[in-house]
């Protein structure tokens, strides 16, 4: 399969805001469900081991007009619950049989309760992932939650969940985990290979997709790259920070890449790479989830820092891992995790010598003039007088 | 109306948290501890068996407010490179901060020996200390209280909650002190919190009455100041809301209203349920909005942020872990969207409300976000008609008077043309 085909593949899922894909899973064979999901994070190992398709909502992106989702929301919250419950409202997330609100801020955790009296019918969980430095009182915690949730998930799906389908969805979650982490290495390593407008569109339709389906084509597309390596170019290297929860437009992210920059880290879609290390498959699998939660998440906005040097050091730590030549923070208007976090992280990397820019963006940016000029200025800098 | 002035209470309560404040000034000298908290979910009745002193940033940056000071203390922290899309009182605390920590009253402020983040309903509050102990480099514990999505906290969650204090933040609170913990003293204080809050649930229910002898937003303000800021478990604390209740309770038997801005208002028009926090940066004026017409507040959201005693819940000495669990769990902000819809709608009809009034602020996602859908769902099943109004908690450019006035105007003229239609 070529490069082109895999990323029309995966345009198409990206693109499609009627979710044809799943609902052509869910008639494929009787009895299948399908439970959605907010950003940033939601176990989905535990959705496929009900039977469930996990299916990421992130919004509806600038290609949804909104009608009745400002109706819910006013104008100084941020535009994703806007889309999403426009979305839903329009019938287009009618094949969902449960929805899940991960604890990533107050809007995305109201949302959870606009659901329950919305959509009675639908299963809504609020998950409350833990946020303790003591490992072992978090680890009991989040257990406890993932059974419940397991135990509710199977109750929708009328299946009964095994040990043995955890752990094969653990594995599989694993090598799903394996192909990102690879994705995102050759990126870094050689960002001509793999420009971010290609890996981000992949990864959106790993959102929605089978998570088989999606290791197929990821394969297919890691092929491609080594068949079709692209030729090498000199650009500023950057790290994109802030954007794990309401999504830029793609055409945000092209403009960075066109203004003269290689996006070598971001946080796009972190949920599926918030785990950084493989989850052991063997023994307890919900206390390996858990554990695997606890210890080994990557530092996120949406997280509780317990070192007190941890935020400054982030972003030296990330340039350093990424070899980048600075930061650009685009975070979401309005959005409290990326913006009450950014004075922190933004003294951090400028004690460290690292450049910086910010810039804010809404889901449904739609003029990218500014963003390039800006960034083509900042990578022009970068070019000219180097790192301080 | 009589002349405009403040009941006793409202001074008192003043005077103990100016005492407050002078006391925390010369903490430093006296050796006392000194640790910040936030007031939903907060544990004072702990921090004070430790013989330590409770500091709480949002009541800082409220008082900021209402003497006119926090405009400055936000411009200070957005030219230090903080959004001017994120909450108020986080930047009016940080920019006090940058201008030399001279508290509201005019005292300056300790640092903290521990930044005791009680993560009860609120996600600011875990950037907030993140931002403060950039500051002030001091430890930190961070209790994380599960959110009650499903509308009710499980066994587990409660267990959760009281393990973090018993490993985590008793340790701390020990080693910050240099004192061991007193569960006999901890037991006495709760105690005392238990009598506080009956006799201030007894004079919140007094709205019930008509005239109602208490306004139960912008009043409550006032009552709510000493529970929800250093003196729960305290004697001054037990002693205020007894004084308190009296006072209520001697107003309620000359059916005499409240003293507001516009004077007492013993003839009142309008009774309203509110939904949402003041502001704070025009405080009695928008109060006046209300008591111009006759409006008066009987029953609130905003007064149970730091606790919803009046659905029953009471400190319980025999149990302090799992008590202090029960409390920060079912804080206002902590309660799912249909919980807080049912409280609504309770108020509602056990007050008698004529009215239900959203006050939207830009600054709080926890409160603001879904209110809309709030709004809606109250009117769905009261068939009491919903407002909705909207400004800001202590940024005074998201107050705009005109605005407000009109569409309060606008609303009480609808309530009155209803009722003339079901006179007819």
């Amino acid at each position: 399969m070529t490069r082109s085909s895999v990323l029309d593949w995966a345009f198409e899922r990206y693109e499609d805001l009627d979710f044809t894909a799943v609902r052509r899973w869910i008639e494929e064979a009787p009895g299948r469900k399908a439970a959605g999901y907010l950003p940033v994070y939601a176990p989905r190992e535990v959705i496929r081991a009900a039977g469930m398709l996990p299916v990421g909502v992130h919004g509806g992106g600038e290609r949804l007009e909104i009608i009745k989702g400002d109706a819910f929301y006013q104008s100084y919250i941020c535009h994703l619950p806007r889309s999403v419950i426009e979305l839903a409202q329009s019938g287009r997330l009618a094949m969902l049989s449960a929805m899940l609100f991960p604890s990533t801020c107050d809007v995305i955790r109201n949302l959870s309760g606009v659901w329950q009296l919305l959509y009675p019918q639908i299963y809504v969980r609020y998950l409350d992932l833990p946020q303790v430095a003591d490992a072992r009182i978090g680890a009991d915690f989040w257990r406890g939650e993932l059974a419940i949730l397991l135990r509710d998930l199977c109750a929708v799906s009328e299946r009964t969940a095994t040990d043995a389908a955890l752990r094969e969805a653990i594995v599989t979650d694993n090598a799903a985990r394996a192909a990102v982490r690879e994705l995102y290495r050759i990126r870094r390593e050689t960002p001509w290979k793999v420009p971010s407008e290609e890996l981000y569109v992949l990864m959106r339709a790993g959102e929605v997709a089978p998570v088989e389906e999606f290791l197929e084509k990821t394969r297919e597309y890691l092929a491609a790259v080594e068949r079709d390596p692209g030729r090498p170019r000199d650009r500023s290297r950057v790290i994109v920070v802030g954007a794990f929860c309401e999504q830029p437009p793609l055409g945000l992210i092209k403009t960075i890449e066109r203004s003269g920059c290689f996006i070598v880290d971001d946080d796009f879609l972190l949920g599926n790479r918030l785990i950084g290390a493989d989850v052991p498959a063997e023994g307890d699998p919900l206390r390996n989830l858990a554990e695997a939660f606890v210890r080994s998440a990557v530092k996120t906005s949406i997280f509780f820092e317990p070192d007190p040097e941890g935020k400054r050091r982030l972003l030296s730590e990330r340039v350093a891992a990424a070899r980048a030549d600075g930061v650009l923070f685009a975070a979401a208007s309005f959005c409290d995790p990326a913006l009450l976090d950014r004075p922190m992280l933004s003294a951090g990397a400028k004690a460290a010598g690292i450049p910086c820019m910010a810039f804010k963006f809404a889901e449904n940016t739609g003029q990218f003039q500014q963003f390039r000029e800006q960034a083509g200025t900042f990578a022009d800098s970068i070019k000219l007088w180097g790192t301080q | 109306m009589t002349v405009p002035g403040k009941d006793r209470s409202m001074e008192l309560q003043k005077e103990m948290l100016a005492g407050h404040y002078r006391r925390l000034e010369a903490a430093p000298e006296a050796g006392e501890p000194v640790v910040y908290t936030f007031v939903p979910g907060n544990l004072t009745e702990l921090i004070r068996s430790f013989d330590a002193l409770p500091v709480l940033p949002e009541i800082n940056a409220l008082q900021s407010a209402m003497r006119g000071r926090s405009q400055g203390f936000i411009a200070e922290a957005e030219r230090a490179g903080h959004s001017e899309d994120v909450c108020s009182y986080v930047k009016c605390d940080v920019g006090m901060l940058k201008a030399g920590n001279i508290g509201p009253t005019g005292t300056r402020l300790p640092k903290p020996d521990l930044l005791l983040l009680s993560y009860t309903g609120c996600y600011t509050f875990m950037k907030w200390f993140e931002l403060l102990r950039e500051e002030y480099r001091c430890p930190t514990v961070f209790l994380h209280v599960p959110y009650q999505g499903d509308g009710r906290q499980t066994p587990e969650q409660r267990a959760y909650v009281a393990s973090q204090i018993r490993k985590e933040l008793i340790p701390a609170l020990e080693k910050v002190t240099g004192q061991r913990y007193d569960e006999e003293r901890l037991r006495e204080s709760l105690h005392r919190s238990a009598q506080a809050e009956d006799d201030l649930v007894a004079v919140l229910q007094s709205a019930r009455l008509e005239p109602s002898p208490i306004d139960a937003y912008f009043g409550a303000v006032y009552y709510v100041g000493p529970i929800f800021s250093a003196f729960r478990g305290t004697p001054e604390g037990a002693a205020y809301y007894r004084a308190l209740r009296q006072e209520v309770e001697e107003r309620a038997a000359q059916r005499l209203g409240p003293m507001t801005p516009s004077g007492r208002l013993d003839s009142q028009k309008y009774r309203l349920v509110v939904e949402g926090p003041p502001n704070w940066t025009h405080f009695r004026e928008f109060w006046r909005m209300f008591s111009d017409e006759g409006a008066v507040v009987v029953a609130s959201t905003y007064s149970k942020v730091g606790g919803t005693y009046d659905f029953g819940f009471r400190h319980d000495a025999s149990d302090p872990l799992g008590t202090m669990a029960d409390y920060c769990s079912g804080c206002y902000t902590n309660l799912s969207l249909p919980e807080r819809v049912s409280m609504l709608v309770r108020y509602a009809r056990e007050y008698r409300a004529d009215g239900f009034l959203i006050h939207s602020v830009k600054s709080c996602n926890s409160f603001s976000a879904g209110q809309l859908t709030i709004l809606r769902e109250v009117e769905k099943r009261t068939g009491i008609p919903g407002g909705f109004l909207e400004s800001d908690l202590v940024d005074a450019r998201y107050f705009s008077p005109a605005n407000l006035k009109n569409r309060l105007e606008s609303y009480f003229q609808m309530l009155d043309a209803r009722r003339a239609r079901s006179e007819t």
